[in-house]
């Protein structure tokens, strides 16, 4: 569902640019509302959201369309965790619709999916892999990084059974913005990914901002 | 016998409301029967070798084009490897991506866990079931999953919303696995979570162990698409040099 933000980004406590191919990592408090913003258009954010407090609670996809009975995320979906809590809710959305189902590329799936001699590009696992060393504060290890969210991404379920990766719908300015319902650990890959259209094969840069509660 | 078992050594049933564990060998075969239909079998891999290489569901959907899971399909690990083929499915469609009941569900629906009363007929819930097996490995709750929910078919429509199907599985519908490297197998027998059902539900799934004949070079899996035979490449690689 289509929904307009009320925020101005000159109220913002914070704002980061996250270039192109590049991680974030960071705290949100509860109470907070961030926003990921597609600065280009076309681009895919992979992000994975966990418990500040305890880090073996995360984001897990199952959960979140499982109880929201609907496999898109948009203005309205709970994003929950793997003990079935909501961390998040989406409270705007100018893109229409996101997938949690594609997962994140890694340059291992990159082999089975496009060829083994391109286990050297660069890959959104391996951006997830530098951002939890570089910053091991936040006590996240390769155990905890899962199944994610593609925000600007769509990959259409047919009623048959089937799956695939469509050109994004998302354009340039457009955005999703959620409200902290616990404090979380914010984790993104600005995905490098250059064998599908989910980055319009030129991938860009995007922008995270946070307004206090 | 399927052409894909070579012979079949071990027979069991799973009790519904029950869990499991085992290391499966490259080169056995499970299979897995609906004994009396309806049935929900949930089921994770991890690499008994390094227990951070765990079943994707996600890259496992993605490459073979697909949101249900049959016969053809293959089962990828995060590290681009096939734990396991289902080479003969008799069901149809298997999801994997609605995850497993928690205490919560179970006891807004049937009420509460009670060992007292029911015994081994207790109302285990999906979650706990899967942290009890985990826990015998060092495992938990941060190498959870989206698992496997075998016989449970649940489709999308076009606006995404999701229907599980609970009278699709047949009594005898059945699904043959043959494990494509060493995996350490997960599985539990509680209900879908997204079961609506009157009673809680309670159905055993019966289970066979044995060996899978040899992989021919028109083997259905490996060759359903381009991307299992790269998968097949992978884990070719990962046993270079063993015998």
């Amino acid at each position: 569902m289509l929904t307009q933000s009320t925020l101005s980004a000159g109220q913002a406590i914070q704002r980061d640019i996250i270039a192109a191919g590049d991680y974030y990592i960071g705290t949100v408090k509860a109470g907070q509302t961030v926003r990921i913003l597609d600065l280009e258009g076309n681009q895919a954010a992979d992000t994975l959201f966990y418990n500040a407090n305890d880090c073996s609670e995360r984001y897990s996809a199952s959960d979140t369309i499982r109880e929201q009975g609907n496999v898109y995320l948009t203005t309205g979906s709970k994003l929950r965790s793997n003990k079935n809590n909501v961390m998040l809710e989406i409270v705007a959305d100018t893109c229409g619709r996101h997938d949690t189902l594609g997962g994140a590329c890694a340059t291992e799936s990159n082999t089975v999916r496009y060829d083994l001699e391109k286990r050297c590009m660069h890959a959104c696992r391996d951006s997830w892999m530098l951002a939890i060393a570089e910053n091991p504060q936040f006590t996240i290890g390769k155990r905890d990084i899962s199944h994610n969210i593609n925000f600007f991404m769509n990959v259409p379920v047919t009623e048959a059974g089937g799956l695939s990766f469509e050109d994004g719908i998302s354009d340039a300015g457009k955005y999703v913005e959620m409200r902290a319902i616990m404090d979380i650990v914010v984790l993104i890959s600005n995905c490098p990914q250059l064998n599908n259209p989910c980055n319009g094969y030129n991938p860009t840069p995007i922008e995270l901002i946070v307004w206090g509660a | 016998m399927s052409n894909y078992i070579k012979e079949i050594s071990y027979k069991t049933s799973l009790p519904a409301n029950s869990h499991w564990s085992l290391r499966m060998r490259k080169g056995s075969v499970l299979r897995l029967t609906d004994t009396n239909g309806g049935s929900n079998l949930a089921m994770l891999f991890y690499n008994p070798e390094n227990l951070l290489e765990r079943y994707n569901a996600p890259d496992t959907l993605k490459c073979q084009h697909t949101f249900k899971l049959t016969q053809g399909h293959c089962l990828y690990s995060d590290m681009g490897r096939i734990f396991a083929s289902i080479v003969s499915d008799t069901c149809g469609w298997h999801e994997t991506m609605c995850g497993n009941s928690h205490a919560q569900h179970i006891e807004q629906r049937w009420g509460q866990r009670d060992y007292q009363t029911d015994h081994n007929d207790w109302q285990q819930n999906g979650n706990d079931a899967f942290l009890t097996e985990f826990a015998k490995y060092g495992l938990g709750r941060a190498d959870m999953a989206a698992n496997i929910n075998w016989f449970s078919k649940v489709s999308a429509d076009s606006q995404g919303q999701l229907q599980l199907d609970e009278s699709y599985s047949r009594a005898g519908s059945e699904v043959v696995l043959r494990f494509e490297m060493d995996t350490l197998v997960m599985m539990h027998s509680c209900p879908h979570p997204l079961s609506q059902a009157e009673q809680y539900p309670r159905y055993q799934v019966d289970i066979e162990l044995g060996r899978a004949a040899e992989i021919n070079d028109d083997d259905l899996c490996r060759n359903s698409c381009e991307e299992n035979q790269r998968g097949f490449r992978n884990n070719h690689l990962y046993y270079l040099g063993a015998l």
